[in-house]
């Protein structure tokens, strides 16, 4: 893991030459603009006052932002080199998934870029903390961070017991989300195991629901109801999952859409379902 | 084949059919433990999976099919153009529209018919535009023969093409991410994972629709004599191309609303069996009915053997078979025949 982490953070950082020194070295970016909605509220949570000028849109709509509340204090921008540029920031902070035509534009016109890898793991989360308090020369303030998240972390994974339900990630047009991602990642700590394991999916794939059903996880783990309908729902509320005798939890995708420390509360709620089901199956270890 | 013999054949074609794909599926069970758990409940996933998701498909696909190849049947016997297909001319993709619009605006979850019946409505508009067009019985309009065909799918090219953009726009302003990635679905069909629920909602509409196709077989007979042989048997021809309209509207825009559109049934199916019945559409009807059950039903279970895993869409199977018949039937009309 630790390894994986130093690879990606070189890989990240590689291309960066002028803004990984400027933000390791004495000279502190004062005007950052974030574009991605993940180095959004890590910057929210990291950034000193005024450091912060802008924020992605996406970190500004309750649906995806867990701190769309914060996010109220800084104008929202929309990933655009142009709109970026004109803010004349001194950093920008985006994914490794932002669009590179954006990225290149930016660099062509000499501001700095850091680019963040998407968290597949909880483990990753600390990585990009640390990086995050590199890139705002917030170092100290981003090894407490890390230190607590850590902490909770261990906790939390000393919790789960060793009887572990199976769960199964199912979302729009029958997608679950493969072993390699935060949110399998969060119901691991929970003390789950995960039918995309069974499966070997890594990544994530479409589903169909008939082997879903036949696989008999003891918990499925979907979005809420109540978003705009689309037919592509259709298939999470199948009756036939209803009548599987399948635990139905629901996870709001902002809660771990992004590997924020947060998502620790998540892995929490989720452990304390994961206990009830433990006690109600009664099943040794599976 | 006498005309019984030929209904019997496709009924028990379809009766095959529909067990082959009750045992089709990307769950591998044995066919024993399959049958097993169809009819004996012993609580376990494979009954869900067999009760739940096999038995709804089989059963859409049959409704779906039958829809399809009847009114394909009807609208090219009331226009007397083997060319006319509910997806060809339109009106498959005006159903998808409908029904697009009643999901995304929430109408959809109002009421239990309000789906099928939007299908309808979109279905609606594309048959009455298009026999205003194409012309036909009573009307005058487009001369039937090689000018009244090529303005029919012309006409009709226009409609879909125009539906088909407003089904993207629809999805593609809708607030679920996951919106935009229903446009293959709408375009080209699907009976995956669907429920009895969709089986419950589209049944009434496709039967009242298949009630009224039934009804004007008898007046599409006497039509095969020309529009005033036929007014002086006594067919009132309005009423005949109100019931038909009707009844085409229904029976694909309940089968679009909750299947997507799934073209050249209707084109495929009629063309197949026309000589088998001596050209009669009252032999006809019933025949593209079943006729049309049995292809959607062999398509629906070759999409799983071919990609257990994944949705193809039977759009894709029904353009492999579709479209040689299409160009066939084009070059037989070019060369006047």
């Amino acid at each position: 893991m630790l390894i994986r982490w130093a690879f990606a953070a070189a890989v990240a950082l590689a291309p960066l030459g002028a803004a990984a020194g400027a933000a390791a070295g004495a000279e502190v970016p004062r005007r950052v603009v974030s574009i991605n909605l993940c180095t959004d509220q890590l910057a929210m949570a990291l950034a000193a006052p005024g450091q912060l000028l802008s924020v992605s849109a996406l970190a500004h709509d309750p649906r995806t932002s867990l701190m769309a509340e914060q996010a109220g204090d800084f104008p929202a921008n929309h990933g655009r080199a142009e709109e970026i540029y004109l803010m004349r920031p001194d950093l920008v902070l985006a994914s490794t998934f932002t669009t590179p035509a954006t990225l290149s534009m930016l660099r062509r016109l000499n501001v700095p870029v850091v680019t963040f890898e998407p968290e597949v793991s909880l483990d990753g989360i600390t990585a990009s903390i640390l990086q995050m308090g590199d890139a705002l020369g917030r170092a100290d303030q981003a090894a407490a961070m890390a230190r607590d998240f850590r902490r909770d972390l261990a906790a939390l994974r000393r919790a789960a017991g060793d009887d572990a339900p199976v769960a199964a990630t199912w979302a729009a047009n029958g997608y679950m989300t493969g072993t390699r991602t935060l949110s399998s990642d969060v119901l691991r700590a929970a003390g789950f195991s995960l039918l995309a394991e069974r499966l070997g999916l890594e990544v994530g794939a479409m589903i169909p629901l008939e082997l879903l059903l036949m696989a008999d996880p003891d918990a499925v783990v979907v979005g809420p109801s109540g978003s705009a309908p689309a037919r592509a729902d259709d298939v999470v509320h199948h009756p036939a999952l209803a009548r599987s005798g399948a635990e139905r939890i629901e996870v709001d995708d902002r809660e771990w859409i992004c590997g924020l420390p947060a998502v620790l509360d998540l892995a929490r709620e989720l452990g304390s379902t994961r206990a009830r089901l433990s006690g109600q199956t009664g099943e040794p270890s599976r | 084949m006498s005309n019984r013999a030929l209904l019997a054949a496709l009924a028990l074609l379809c009766a095959v059919l529909f067990a082959a794909s009750v045992l089709t599926g990307p769950a591998d069970a044995g066919i024993r433990d399959s049958l097993v758990a169809l009819f004996h409940d012993d609580g376990g996933p494979l009954t869900l999976v067999m009760r739940e998701i096999r038995l709804p498909r089989a059963v859409l696909g049959l409704m779906a099919g039958a829809s399809l190849g009847l009114a394909g049947a009807a609208i090219q016997g009331f226009l007397r153009n083997p060319l006319a297909e509910p997806g060809l001319i339109g009106v498959s993709a005006s159903a998808a529209l409908g029904a697009v619009l009643a999901i995304h605006t929430g109408l959809a979850a109002t009421a239990v018919l309000a789906l099928p019946l939007s299908g309808l409505a979109g279905a609606l508009v594309a048959v009455a535009l298009i026999l205003g067009i194409a012309g036909g019985a009573g009307q005058g309009g487009l001369e039937h023969g090689r000018g009244g065909s090529f303005g029919l799918i012309l006409a009709g090219v226009a409609v879909s093409a125009f539906a088909g953009a407003l089904t993207s726009l629809v999805l593609n302003l809708s607030p679920n991410p996951f919106a935009a990635s229903e446009i293959v679905f709408w375009l080209m069909g699907s009976l995956a994972d669907r429920s009895w629920a969709e089986v419950w909602t589209a049944l009434p509409v496709m039967a009242a629709g298949w009630a009224l196709l039934v009804f004007a077989a008898r007046d599409l007979d006497a039509l095969t004599l020309g529009e005033e042989a036929a007014s002086s048997l006594g067919v009132n021809l309005s009423r005949l191309r109100l019931t038909i309209v009707l009844g085409v509207a229904a029976a694909v825009g309940a089968t679009t609303a909750v299947a997507g559109a799934i073209g050249f049934v209707g084109l495929v199916v009629p063309h197949l069996l026309r000589s088998a019945v001596g050209g009669l559409p009252s032999r006809l009807l019933p025949a593209s009915a079943l006729g049309g059950a049995a292809l959607v039903l062999a398509a629906d279970i070759a999409v799983r053997l071919i990609l257990p895993e994944r949705d193809l869409k039977l759009g894709v199977m029904m353009a492999l078979v579709g479209t040689p018949v299409f160009l066939h039937l084009i070059h037989r009309i070019r060369r006047g025949a």
